[in-house]
């Protein structure tokens, strides 16, 4: 009776303008079995106000020319969508790369940081928190805290600190406070939890910043609709460029946010495949309490993590294990529950790019292209340099990312020093 | 009543003492097989109850998991990250196997909501005394009171999260709950080994529980 109250609450107006919010069922907190909100009673009432909010402010036209105005002038929207052209003559095929690594902040993070910055301000709220692995949704976060005049905290753990130094250094230089996490792995996912933990004690002046399509009901349609504007233009853009729809668009998965994004502008176009790749790390197999990979569509099973029922990684009791891929966006053992939802009905294909193939696309689309991708967007390069033929003819990439935060990393695999 | 905790790897509900406590069991092979032969083993005069997270319950299976319950004397469950819109299938399989699921209301739970929830719980009513996760504090706030007042059911109320003192439990029991949940001072006495220690503080609890109740049944009459 309840759960029925609360979908029809939910239920939004939609507008004629329907950009912002390609939804798939907009009445729901689940995606088929997918979803939901695991979450502690006292999370409840702050998840409510802030689908409450959202759904409002999505449809105010104050707000929206706010966040129009921030994305094309701040932001840099529109990205362009380049055509590859050595890329796709290697590949024989015409393969465009969505731009959003020429994102203010280097990735497409800024599109959701923005949105839910706003929504927060517009609440009241005066305080963000957020929770980052290998930093990129950290500092996106403390660059809007920086420009909205909000206090902004990061979480984050102390593996990764130790591991993403420059990045620390970033958030610190936009204003914000990085808090070490010293609990559990004392990576991503301790991050979030973190950052669950706090907002249960202080929603009253804060918001949770949440960094990707996962988590609890709002987050996953409210990021996944922030993104969307990735799929929208590139949709256009495609049909400008060659008068008629890809036949694939393949995006990197960590926890969905820019595939969500992409995918959206072409969920109804049932002809264009949408591949979804997964960090394959170092190998398929799982150990006692680390996975070799951060694949949880292609490997994981249904369980729950930070509030959402999902596909995740986990031990046969339901403790859940430590991912691993050599990019740290991608480096989580969850994924969004709509992901999860469209590859179980068959409208996404999962696929793998072990570390070795992302380290391939990186190298590749630098020489080839003069772009170094982030180690998270390679993988779907090296995807498309492994297995060409799943892309049709005309393909899109989602470029989430450039790579300039990666090169310590790449060196330090290549057996260099680092830097 | 005795929690007996199952840990889990990403307790969200729980603050640095009982987190740190979980990680320990884990290292130390603490898996739901064993905590089910635990669970049989303990001879307690008092109801044992189930404290845990949700994907380990799922994990087992719904059934199962409240059919081992069941076989190894717990009468009831609590399972902090599942608010009342995600119970159903948990509840079928408790009411199937007979033990109760016990749900939680929150200082920030509207008053419609309260009732809503009230109605789906069974066994007593969890009463959080605070915004955030557990762990110990010094004070008892005002809100807690006013909680406890505004929960009307006629299951029995009992006050959790942030409760550590004898005094804090009578507090409570005067602000008209009928019982008191004390876990990180526990927990943290248990990692020190000290034992005697914890018996003495639940003693000394139950002391100043006992009296609290004595003195508002005697303002009764
Ligand atoms: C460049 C880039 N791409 C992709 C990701 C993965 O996140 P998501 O799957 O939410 O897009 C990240 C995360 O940090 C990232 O920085």
């Amino acid at each position: 009776m309840r759960a029925e109250q609360i979908r029809s609450d939910d239920h939004i107006e939609m507008g004629a303008d329907e950009d912002l919010m390609k939804i798939t069922d907009a009445s729901m907190t689940r995606f088929g079995r997918f979803g939901g909100q695991f979450v502690p009673e006292t999370l409840m009432q702050p998840l409510k106000e802030l689908a409450e909010a959202y759904s409002r402010l999505k449809v105010d036209p104050q707000f929206r020319g706010e966040l129009s105005a921030l994305l094309s002038n701040y932001a840099g929207r529109p990205t362009p969508l380049y055509l590859a052209k050595s890329l796709s003559r290697e590949l024989s095929r015409k393969v465009y790369l969505k731009r959003e690594d020429l994102l203010h902040g280097g990735a497409h993070k800024l599109n959701n940081v923005l949105g839910q910055a706003l929504v927060a301000k517009t609440m009241g709220k005066t305080r963000l928190i957020a929770e980052t692995g290998a930093g990129q949704h950290g500092v996106a976060s403390a660059m809007v805290g920086a420009n909205l005049g909000l206090d902004t905290e990061v979480y984050m753990g102390e593996v990764d600190i130790e591991r993403q130094k420059m990045n620390v250094y970033r958030m610190e230089l936009l204003g914000a406070r990085v808090i070490p996490v010293r609990s559990g792995s004392r990576t991503l996912k301790d991050a979030i939890n973190e950052a669950m933990r706090d907002w249960a004690g202080s929603y009253e002046t804060t918001h949770y910043l949440m960094g990707t399509v996962a988590g609890p009901h709002p987050y996953p349609l409210m990021v996944r609709e922030l993104q969307s504007i990735i799929g929208t233009e590139a949709r256009e853009q495609i049909l400008k460029a060659e008068g008629r729809l890809p036949d694939s668009v393949a995006a990197c998965v960590g926890g969905g946010s820019n595939a969500m994004g992409i995918f959206s502008g072409f969920l109804q176009d049932e002809a264009t495949k949408l591949i979804a790749v997964e960090a394959g790390g170092r190998g398929t197999s799982s150990g006692l309490k680390i996975a070799d990979h951060g694949a949880c569509l292609n490997l994981g099973e249904d369980g729950v993590l930070h509030g959402a029922m999902t596909k995740i990684l986990q031990d046969p009791y339901g403790q859940i294990l430590e991912s691993y891929s050599l990019a740290a966006g991608l480096d989580y053992p969850g994924v969004g529950p709509e992901l999860a939802h469209l590859v179980e009905v068959g409208r996404v294909t999962p696929a793998i790019a072990d570390d070795g193939a992302a380290l391939e696309g990186f190298r590749r689309l630098s020489v080839l292209e003069g772009i170094i991708p982030a180690l998270e967007s390679a993988h779907a390069v090296g995807f498309a340099l492994k297995d060409p033929e799943a892309l049709g003819e005309i393909a899109i990439i989602n470029l989430s990312g450039r790579g300039d935060k990666d090169l310590a990393t790449v060196m330090e695999h290549e057996g260099g020093e680092g830097i | 009543m005795v929690e007996l905790g199952l840990p889990h790897s990403d307790p969200i509900a729980d603050g640095p003492v009982i987190q740190a406590a979980a990680m320990r069991a884990i290292e130390a092979g603490m898996n739901t097989d064993v905590y089910f032969d635990v669970a049989s083993k303990i001879r307690a005069q008092v109801p044992l109850v189930f404290m845990g997270y949700y994907n380990m319950i799922l994990r087992r299976g719904l059934e199962k998991f409240a059919g081992d319950c069941a076989d190894s004397g717990i009468t009831g469950l609590i399972v902090p990250d599942l608010p009342p819109e995600e119970t159903g299938p948990l509840r079928a399989a408790c009411e199937k196997a007979e033990v109760d699921l016990i749900s939680l209301v929150a200082p920030n739970t509207p008053p419609e909501r309260i009732s809503y929830i009230a109605e789906g719980s069974s066994g007593f009513l969890y009463l959080v005394a605070r915004a955030g996760v557990t762990g110990a504090r010094a004070d008892l706030q005002e809100s807690t009171k006013a909680l406890i007042e505004r929960v009307k059911t006629p299951l029995p109320k009992a006050v959790g999260f942030g409760i550590s003192t004898p005094e804090q439990a009578a507090e409570v029991i005067r602000a008209g709950a009928d019982g008191a949940i004390v876990g990180s001072v526990c927990v943290d006495l248990i990692s020190k080994g000290d034992l005697a220690g914890l018996e003495d503080l639940i003693r000394r609890m139950k002391a100043a529980i006992l009296e609290a109740v004595a003195v508002e049944a005697a303002g009764r009459i």
